[in-house]
């Protein structure tokens, strides 16, 4: 019993040790870098306090990012959870064909952000000396010229138009995660409320979107942390943009470090980044495995 | 109800034009031959299909200065596979633990564990830079190797935790009074039953890490080095690779997981729905 205790704490050492260094201890790290005077290829560990946070809140760009991050992160929670939601709703009514349809749906969550990025570069481009290419040029062939825009070449677009490809490419999961819970719910339930003479807009209106709610909230907040990280598709895509209007925190932090080695000035952004996402996930955590104890 | 059912479909199949729209586009574009393609011509079908754009994002050319992506695919390859192997293998080592031989804070061990799954990684790329530097790994697939079997272990742990969980605990209890140590409950027990978690937990696992770009651009700055991802985006972030190639070479990264979904998609799903920490 005692060497059986011995052997199952020495299971789970290696992953404790490794991600305590890697998450934990690099973290650290980088807080303390966020606070020090490393702006060369050469570190310098020379205390300068909140330095770095101050001037980090009067860069320019800096702020253009994280504006465009709320902008971002609220038209991509939108879109997603509704169109997840309509798609979740359309198949649970006894369609045919119904694996195939979610199997189309679902398909892009499978490929890499850089391959969505490098697609939709060209499918949002909207061609230069006035012939149209791409989206642009589809619209001009079924009558929607109306339609055409110039996409994320438009600094007054931007960041707007990357949420496309975003939605694109994640909205199947969000009508994953709605279809597992309708699917969760008991028939008897559905069946009780027709006996009674629910309609149909009636029985998704009164009971279940509001057995959903767990999961919208579920989707809410992993869609809402992977958009404040979002970085891949970004930076394959269209890069900061003109007048850095698709800058992102994500891609700002990794042009100052790696490109212009500010390294602390990169640490302070990342932890920003840090704090923003753990203030969305760490409550959904706890919550989720204090649920689950519960049960 | 008729209309309504008329209507629900083509609602449906609206969708199913809105996410194919860039399959076509590759598809058709990547099939074109050099004379055939042209940007104002891109929504056509190629009038005599060809591979030729596909052989030349794979080869490349040296003769303009165009890396073929054949290398950056074999280098995802030997990444992939050992970083899949080990951090599942790692999530099963936790989730048993976790789950059959609980201790006082296993939840909270379980909980310190996950958060690195959700962290951006942002905030730990400077001292893996240079911790990779210190031990020699940087630049480096076995460093690339080791930095994706870190950060696997959250999801793998969650996914092996959560099926662990389905397994009576009476089976274990019964096994431990006939005498069974740790060690052989988990390889005569636990394991056996266990392919279905390996299975979803391996599919993630190569999903996601094929699919890292990330840390491939960090760790490994060497063209030759680099996993296939950052390699694609190389290949079409240079203005004079034609745009075919570009398309080809998507298609060619898409490709492994593509398949992998089309054939063990069911595992993926679970997967997805775990990592969405909602039920299991």
């Amino acid at each position: 019993m005692k060497r059986d205790k011995l052997v199952a704490f020495l299971f789970i050492l290696p992953s404790i040790v490794l991600v305590g260094i890697f998450v934990y201890g690099f973290i650290g790290w980088t807080g303390v870098v966020s606070f020090v005077n490393w702006r060369d290829v050469f570190p310098d560990y020379t205390f300068v306090g909140f330095r770095n946070y101050i001037r980090l809140f009067g860069n320019y760009r800096f702020l253009i990012s994280m504006k465009n991050t709320a902008i971002f992160t609220f038209l991509f929670l939108v879109s997603s959870v509704s169109i997840g939601l309509l798609l979740a709703i359309l198949l649970d009514r006894k369609v045919r064909f119904e694996g195939f349809f979610r199997t189309i749906y679902l398909f892009p969550m499978a490929i890499s952000f850089v391959v969505t990025g490098v697609v939709w570069r060209w499918l949002l481009n909207p061609g230069t000396g006035g012939e149209s290419i791409g989206i642009n040029l589809l619209f001009e062939k079924i009558g929607l010229s109306f339609l055409k825009s110039g996409w994320y070449t438009d600094p007054n677009i931007g960041i707007k138009a990357v949420v496309i490809p975003a939605v694109w490419q994640m909205s199947g999961y969000v009508m994953a995660l709605y279809l597992a819970g309708m699917r969760s719910i008991p028939t008897e339930l559905y069946e009780a409320a027709q006996l009674d003479g629910a309609s149909v807009y009636q029985v998704y209106r009164y009971i279940v979107l509001p057995l959903l709610r767990p999961i919208t909230l579920g989707a809410v907040i992993i869609l809402g942390h992977i958009s404040l990280k979002i970085f891949d598709l970004v930076f394959s895509m269209t890069g900061s943009g003109i007048g850095f209007s698709c800058d992102v925190p994500a891609l700002f932090m990794y042009d100052t470090t790696f490109r212009g080695n500010y390294f602390s000035q990169g640490a302070a952004v990342s932890i920003v980044l840090l704090l923003l996402v753990s203030a969305l996930i760490v409550p959904y955590m706890v919550y989720t495995i204090r649920s689950e104890v519960r049960r | 109800m008729k209309t309504t059912r008329v209507l629900l479909y083509l609602v449906l199949l609206f969708f199913v034009i809105f996410y194919l729209l860039p399959v076509y586009v590759l598809l058709v574009t990547s099939l074109k031959s050099f004379q055939e393609v042209s940007l104002k011509t891109m929504w056509n079908l190629p009038t005599r299909p060809s591979f030729e754009s596909f052989v030349r994002a794979w080869k490349g050319d040296k003769a303009k200065g165009l890396r073929g992506l054949s290398q950056n695919f074999m280098n995802s390859v030997y990444l992939t596979i050992p970083a899949t192997l080990i951090s599942t293998l790692l999530g099963a080592m936790n989730g048993y633990v976790l789950t059959k031989w609980r201790f006082r804070y296993s939840n909270l061990i379980f909980a310190i564990l996950l958060y690195g799954m959700f962290i951006p990684y942002q905030s730990v790329l400077i001292p893996l830079v240079r911790v990779m530097q210190k031990i020699k790994l940087y630049g480096t697939l076995p460093g690339l190797i080791m930095t994706h079997c870190v950060f696997g272990i959250p999801i793998t742990t969650l996914i092996f935790r959560n099926y662990y969980s389905t397994i009576p605990t009476e089976l274990i209890e019964a096994a431990k009074i006939d005498g069974a140590d740790f060690l052989k409950i988990f390889t005569r027990i636990v394991l056996p039953v266990s392919p279905p978690a390996f299975a979803v937990a391996a599919i993630w696992q190569f999903t996601s890490i094929w699919n890292d770009f990330l840390f491939g651009l960090v760790v490994t700055p060497n063209p030759a080095v680099q996993p296939i991802t950052v390699a694609l985006n190389n290949l079409a972030g240079s203005y004079f690779v034609e745009w075919n190639i570009q398309m080809a070479g998507a298609l060619l990264t898409a490709l492994p997981t593509l398949l992998v979904y089309i054939f063990l998609g069911r595992f993926f799903i679970r997967g997805l729905i775990a990592g969405s920490l909602s039920g299991t």
